[in-house]
């Protein structure tokens, strides 16, 4: 009965999308606007049964209740609740169903709280929200119904993919959807604002908090998805440019583009076009990204959901939104001007660079994405990895994050040369120096070379625009820019460190064997097995010193799952403030050694400290705006309050 | 095809064919697929080596970043060869010979992936046009304004 429900539950808000979708664009119409007041209401309701559908889908898993298809598929009795839950989500048919209840949400929160933007453009808003909410719900009934019942009801479940087993990732996926589907409300802003042709800048500041959340979250899932693949893979690496870890940077560097040119739009009425065109290429790279990962046209570690006829449906939702939409903008760019002017020295100049440089880095990523794919569709296969993407993004990287470093003191409209002299100097001075001193003093490669000055300009120049501030009184918004930016030179930071200076040590060890690796000392003190819930592990201890320092024991496991029967790395990991000891263990050799893989890692963790400070400046960022927004509208209705009561008066 | 052929034969045979070089050691089965070389700069060269060298069992991993069986014989196989004298490029050729271009990350321009190195080109170009076109005319209507 409970899957029947959450069914019906289901199509229930999908005929609402179809109500909310023929309201909100019959509204428009003269003669209809009767239908308009429909609208907010049908968002309302349907985001509640989309919400309802899903717990229905989490109380199923939570009782493992087999004879639901997608639970026997995907879950196992003996499995922890926490992983239950999160099983909810960790197969196809339950993201998708994540992803379209993120949505709804969404669009009833739209429907409820904003009320900045003419009506027309919201109906119009709502509208577009609603149609690509339909795409998604017909993808859902028709191809992929989470709730199906078996016939027979299997004994005991599949399990699932223990590497997915690992709290990071039971909240790595919901934190992307979360960020792919906030640009789908950028998207559908976009749309609006382009059918009622009000591209202003109280678009841009109606849209920007969703901007600035959905790349929050992309910050966030990327970030701890790095952290989730160094720890789980068990070799040390932090970033692979896996087809599906670009699928969830491209969305991002999209965003953070939107995110700056919204930015201008808003405070200048400037770089209108520009905006629309990356509200809908934001969202493209979203939809690419999904699917990447749904298709199964790659097979890796993330790619838990393989099936080639979901793909089709994916591209060819992806195809009717992106041509739709650009359509719309081919017939109304006419009629979008390009807004303000300004010169090449000013704010509004640092961020067209920024702009463009991540347009280009984008278009790097998504070719290097998907050029493999292409020539093996012509049976020819290439390699495009690291050795690719990191030099040729850099190209473009790090100019761009020199502008960054200056950009922020630069005023608005126009600025004189003479003003910012001083700090630019004093920055390429700094900038110099560290490339000579880091030539000098180590050998280190041409990228983590370039890498660390560039950190260092990033550093510093991010602090800058606190110079001569009353730092108590410095908008929050402001506070947001200044930590995003200075987590930015953080993770470089990270980066050029740990690419430079890692030492690797594997050995094949006796028991009491020292291993020195870097400024550490191991010892191997036994090896034993353990067991879990659901797996049975070999488990090591090694004692490990820094320096003269004091011994701690660190316990690496090989871990064996059995259901499914899979083999997982658990590495133990010994952190300081400069950087991470790794260990890892291996098989035992034929004469009774034990591999054992150790790394010392200077400041591997402030890649992922600077992945949280920009997170967190996304956070104060967001804070800022809303707050602004909401004492704004209570004066607004103070002052409106106030005339009423004069009105009485008189 | 012939290249699919080549890398499905290369696939089938891969785990057994570290086997031989196996036999005529003495020392247990691929010891140096978790041990370094003695050199440390020899070992710097393998591991630097190993990075561009994908692991074919594995999605979008070097040789140098998987607990894969096949990527542990690679390693084996690499270290073994940089031992004897055998320069990285040389060992790079000899595993594409044998496993084609799929197998070396490291990008080399061919008639197939020149657009891999022409695309960024033509960003750098296109960017260039686009900063032009919004910045540089920018610049020549302020200045007319400002008259």
């Amino acid at each position: 009965m409970i899957a029947e429900f959450g069914l019906v539950c289901l199509w229930l808000a999908a005929a609402l999308a179809g109500l909310q979708l023929v309201a909100g664009l019959l509204g428009l119409k003269s003669g209809w606007e009767g239908l308009a007041v429909l609208t907010r209401p049908a968002a309302l309701v349907q985001a509640l049964l989309c919400l309802v559908s899903f717990l229905t889908l989490v109380v199923l898993f939570a009782r493992t209740d087999l004879s639901v298809a997608l639970v026997a598929a995907n879950s196992h009795s003996a499995k922890p609740m926490v992983f239950k839950l999160s099983g909810t989500w960790g197969n196809h048919e339950g993201s998708m169903l994540l992803w379209v209840t993120v949505m709804s949400v969404a669009g009833g929160l739209i429907a409820s709280v904003e009320r900045r933007l003419p009506e027309r453009t919201m109906l119009a808003t709502l509208g577009a929200q609603a149609f690509v909410a339909l795409g998604f719900y017909a993808f859902l009934l028709f191809a992929s119904n989470p709730f199906e019942r078996l016939p027979s009801p299997p004994p005991e479940g599949n399990g699932l993919n223990p590497l997915l087993q690992d709290i990071g990732l039971a909240f790595h996926p919901p934190t992307l959807y979360v960020g792919y589907v906030g640009l789908s409300v950028a998207f559908s802003f976009v749309v609006g604002a382009l059918l009622t042709r009000q591209v202003t800048p109280d678009f841009a500041k109606a849209m920007r908090p969703w901007v600035l959340g959905a790349w929050l979250f992309l910050t966030l899932g990327i970030t701890a998805g790095s952290y989730w693949a160094y720890y789980e893979l068990g070799w040390g690496g932090w970033w692979f440019w896996d087809p599906t870890e670009n699928a969830s940077l491209m969305p991002w560097l999209a965003a953070t583009a939107l995110l700056h040119s919204a930015s201008v739009l808003a405070a200048r009425d400037a770089l209108r076009a520009w905006t629309v065109m990356l509200g809908v290429i934001a969202f493209s790279m979203s939809m690419v990204g999904t699917f990447l990962v749904r298709s199964g046209i790659l097979t890796s570690v993330h790619a838990f959901a393989v099936d080639p006829e979901r793909g089709g449906f994916i591209l060819a939702l992806l195809a009717i939104n992106i041509g739709m939409a650009l359509a719309l903008f081919a017939t109304r760019a006419g009629t979008v001007a390009e807004g303000e002017r300004f010169s090449v020295l000013s704010r509004e100049g640092a961020l067209v660079i920024n702009n463009v440089a991540l347009s280009a880095i984008l278009g790097v990523v998504l070719l290097g994405t998907l050029y493999p794919l292409l020539t093996e569709a012509f049976d020819v296969r290439v390699s495009v990895g690291p050795p690719y993407f990191n030099p040729v993004t850099a190209i473009f990287a790090l100019p761009m994050l020199l502008v960054l470093a200056v950009g922020p003191l630069l005023r608005w409209r126009g600025d004189k040369l003479a003003r910012v002299r001083w700090p630019m100097v004093a920055l390429a001075v700094l900038g110099l120096v560290v490339l000579a001193g880091v030539a000098l003093l180590s050998d280190v490669g041409l990228l983590p070379l370039l890498g660390f000055a560039v950190a260092a300009v990033v550093l510093v120049g991010s602090l800058l625009p606190l110079k001569g501030r009353n730092l108590l009184r410095l908008p929050l918004a402001t506070w947001g820019m200044v930590v995003a930016h200075f987590g930015v030179g953080i993770a470089l930071f990270g980066m050029a460190a740990d690419t430079a200076f890692q030492t690797e040590r594997l050995v094949a060890a006796n028991v009491g064997d020292v291993i020195e690796v870097g400024p550490w000392s191991a010892r191997l003190e036994s090896v034993a097995p353990v067991a879990g819930p659901n797996w049975t592990a070999l488990e090591a201890a090694i004692a490990v010193r820094h320096g003269d320092g004091a011994e701690t024991l660190t316990h690496p496991q090989a871990r064996s799952f059995w259901s499914p029967p899979t083999e997982t790395s658990e590495v133990s990991l010994v952190t300081r403030w400069n950087g991470q000891l790794y260990v890892a263990l291996g098989d035992q050799a034929q004469d009774g050694r034990w591999q054992l893989r150790l790394w010392w890692k200077p400041f591997v963790t402030w890649i992922w400290y600077g992945g949280l400070l920009i997170a967190l400046g996304g956070v104060l960022a967001l804070l800022g705006r809303v707050l602004t927004d909401v004492r704004r509208r209570r004066a607004s209705t103070l002052i409106a309050a106030r005339r009423g009561d004069a009105e009485v008066a008189a | 095809m012939r290249r699919v052929a080549i890398l499905a034969l290369a696939l089938a045979v891969a785990a057994p064919l570290a086997m031989p070089v196996l036999g005529q050691d003495s020392l247990p089965p691929a010891p140096y697929a978790y041990t370094e070389l003695p050199d440390p700069a020899q070992e710097a060269q393998a591991l630097h080596l190993m990075q561009t060298i994908r692991c074919l069992t594995c999605q979008s991993q070097s040789v140098a970043d998987s607990d894969a069986q096949m990527a542990g014989d690679m390693r084996h196989l690499i270290r073994t060869r940089i031992a004897a004298g055998e320069t990285p490029d040389q060992v790079r050729d000899w595993l594409v010979e044998r496993y084609g271009d799929y197998i070396s990350y490291e990008p080399t321009v061919s008639a197939i992936t020149w657009p891999l190195f022409a695309g960024p080109v033509v960003l750098v170009l296109l960017g260039a046009v686009i900063l032009y076109g919004r910045l540089g005319r920018r610049r020549r209507q302020a200045g007319e304004g400002g008259q």
